[in-house]
């Protein structure tokens, strides 16, 4: 089991060095740089802004600029903001609670109510319900997400008035009910694509097992319907959910990007785009690699889960 | 072809009484015909054994008595289903309730699986999945169900119960999990137990171990059992009386002692040729002799005997012309053949 962690995190290691070149060889070689911003400021001569590129380390050779920025980030030193010379770190955290919050509620959202349509729809296979929940889960996976965030603040906010079209709270109001009210759009928006992807697997995973011979022995003991559902089905079609929530995890953070760009909801992801538009590289660099050691740890700790989880395989687990 | 005739059996003794049993499959293709008319019973403390080739419709007809098929419309039942339950208050299976049906299920009748490696819920402790049927129609609490769970394995010989009350069923040999698997269908005593292919997926000597096993228990509890099985050695082994089946019909049923000397159905004479007798043992291996041809589409059966196109007596004019009608050649012994006596040269 430990040996097995290890190789993971190894693994783990080797990727992050990956992500890490190939993030920063794009960042570095889009069009335009942080001097630009200065330069756009206005009254910067040309030696000046020579002098702050100096002062950055943006005039080395970009292989030595990589060099630089990973081994400092290899001694614990994530850098300091272009913008306003915060360390990096502290950065992130100030933005961390905000997606974390929305990323969780989204993400309970979209299990309860996909795994209850996914059930449904495998014991109701072919039913009318079956055949909406299919045509639904569809139209979820094709929608945009930002398009689905404007059109719910249209409607909500903009027309019915029910729902504030941004932010994270009211100033001056951080009352948990001010919270909950600012996250119901943000969270319904991310919480779509989860949702279908939750009820198509769930509806897969469930039509698997109720065909198993277990289940015809539960149902051969006389126990009642409901019981041989949740505690002999669900109990077993849950099991590959833990490898798909995990797997699942890079692309509710890119949903989870959009949805704060759209809702103004001051989370990494609206930081994200934020430090790009700025050229904000020590930030953007930053995120990149805080998001890549979530999406590793999150499918480590799913693996981890799905051990627990199946008798068949915490014992003897590789 | 569903009757209403009178809920009664006629012998006290009798537990199960299948009348004109039909189950059918709606499938894309048409309708399937699985299960056509058929009818045995069965008393206490008999075992009747089902043989037949592959396709010929023993599990299904097992499954149809404990509606364990699929549900309509996809499956349909017909005829009646007669079961005396430990009260002795006779209930028809074929048209009860759902609700009435899951007190039958595992209390008056029980069942063991061909598949002990996929039968037992993988992420449950054996314990449990035994207790399960005990809380569920005795009432106990888990405590009390595990213990009498325990005193259940000790039944079925395995070695140190309470602790194996804890073993999850991946921990368990196919030879285990099957005395598990008989262990929850005696948890509540049932009258009747279904056996379907129970030793087919073991070794041998586990084979007989396990055959050892039923048979002592029935002679404690006294219950029915039907057995089914390809294997017509185990046959002759465990069995009072054997129904042979051929594409979803009876064709042949009787005492084990003379099916197995006097065979009068074609079909049934073939599988029997088919079996290794040890008396040919010193003779060199002769081949099996199985028999040639398949089991028709259930789609597309022939006309009149389903065995036709592969019966060797097979005669044109009289075999196709209707399906041969059950017929009580002797006492007791009832054959589907309109050539019966003309081919083993006996006096209708
Ligand atoms: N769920 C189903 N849907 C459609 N047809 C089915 C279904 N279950 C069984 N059948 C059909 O019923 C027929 C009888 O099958 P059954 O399983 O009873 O055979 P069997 O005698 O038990 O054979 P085996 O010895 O292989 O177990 C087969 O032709 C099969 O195709
Ligand atoms: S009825 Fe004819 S074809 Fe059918 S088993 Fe008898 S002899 Fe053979
Ligand atoms: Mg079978």
């Amino acid at each position: 089991m430990s040996s097995y962690v290890i190789r993971r995190l190894l693994q783990g290691a080797g990727l992050l060095l990956l992500v890490s070149m190939i993030g920063f060889a794009i960042l570095h070689l889009a069009p335009g740089g942080p001097l630009s911003q200065f330069a756009a400021g206005g009254d910067m001569t040309q030696e000046d802004l020579d002098r702050v590129a100096a002062q950055l380390g943006l005039d080395r050779p970009l292989p030595i600029q990589y060099l630089d920025w990973l081994w400092r980030m290899l001694q614990g030193d994530w850098g300091l903001s272009y913008r306003d010379q915060q360390p990096v770190l502290s950065v992130i955290g100030s933005h961390l609670g905000a997606t974390l919050e929305l990323m969780l509620t989204s993400t309970l959202l979209a299990m309860m109510i996909g795994a209850w349509v996914g059930i449904l729809g495998a014991i109701r296979r072919y039913s009318l319900f079956d055949g909406f929940a299919t045509i639904g889960a569809m139209i979820a996976l094709s929608i945009p997400t930002f398009w689905f965030g404007l059109v719910v603040i249209y409607v909500f906010s903009v027309g019915l008035g029910w729902l504030p079209s941004g932010n994270r709270y009211t100033i001056g109001d951080e009352s948990l009910a001010n919270r909950v009210h600012h996250l119901i759009g943000p969270c319904m928006v991310l919480a779509l694509v989860s949702t279908a992807v939750w009820s198509r697997y769930m509806r897969s995973s469930m039509l698997d097992v109720i065909h198993q011979d277990y289940i015809r022995t539960a149902r051969s003991k006389g126990i009642p319907e409901r019981r041989i559902l949740i505690h002999h089905a669900v109990r077993n079609a849950l099991l590959p959910m833990i490898t798909i929530t995990g797997l699942h995890l890079p692309t509710l953070l890119s949903g989870a990007l959009v949805t704060e760009t759209v809702f103004t909801w001051p989370g990494m992801g609206r930081l994200f785009l934020d430090s790009i538009n700025y050229r904000d590289y020590p930030v953007v660099m930053g995120i990149l690699m805080f998001t890549a050691v979530l999406v590793l740890l999150g499918s480590l700790l799913a693996d981890l889960l799905y051990n627990v989880a199946d008798p068949r395989l915490g014992a003897n687990a590789t | 072809m569903t009757q209403t005739a009178p809920r009664v059996m006629q012998d006290e003794e009798d537990v199960l009484d299948v009348r004109n049993l039909g189950i059918s499959f709606r499938t894309p293709a048409g309708e399937i015909p699985a299960v056509r008319d058929v009818s045995f019973r069965i008393r206490r403390g008999e075992t009747l054994a089902l043989v037949g080739e592959s396709g010929s419709g023993k599990s299904v007809t097992s499954l149809g008595i404990l509606r364990l098929t699929p549900k309509p419309p996809f499956c349909s039942i017909t005829g009646q289903v007669l079961l005396r339950g430990r009260d002795g208050t006779v209930r028809d299976l074929a048209s009860l309730p759902e609700d009435e049906m899951r007190d039958v299920r595992g209390r008056d009748a029980a069942m063991v699986f061909q598949e002990p490696m996929t039968s037992l819920n993988p992420v449950h402790r054996v314990g449990d999945q035994i207790a399960e049927s005990i809380r569920f129609h005795e009432g106990l609490s888990r405590r009390a169900a595990l213990d009498k769970a325990a005193g259940l394995l000790d039944l079925v010989g395995i070695p140190d119960p309470r602790r194996r009350l804890g073993a999850y069923p991946h921990e368990l040999s196919g030879g285990m999990r099957q005395r598990v698997m008989i262990a929850m269908a005696l948890a509540c005593e049932p009258r009747l137990l279904i056996a379907d292919e129970p030793t087919t997926a073991l070794d041998v000597t586990i084979q007989a171990q396990i055959l050892d096993l039923l048979r002592r228990l029935q002679e404690r509890t006294r219950m029915a059992v039907i057995f089914i099985t390809h294997n017509l050695g185990v046959v002759a082994e465990i069995a009072d009386r054997v129904m042979v089946m051929y594409s979803g019909r009876v064709v042949e049923q009787a005492a084990v002692r003379p099916l197995f000397r006097s065979p009068l159905m074609p079909y049934t004479r073939g599988l029997l040729r088919s079996v290794p007798r040890l008396d040919f043992a010193g003779l060199g291996r002769e081949p099996l002799a199985a028999i040639p041809g398949t089991v028709p589409d259930p789609l597309e059966p022939p006309p009149g005997c389903s065995f036709g196109p592969r019966c060797g007596g097979f005669l044109p004019g009289t075999c196709d012309a209707a399906v041969p009608p059950l017929e009580e050649a002797r006492p007791g012994h009832q054959v589907r053949c309109v050539r019966w006596s003309a081919l083993t040269g006996e006096a209708a």
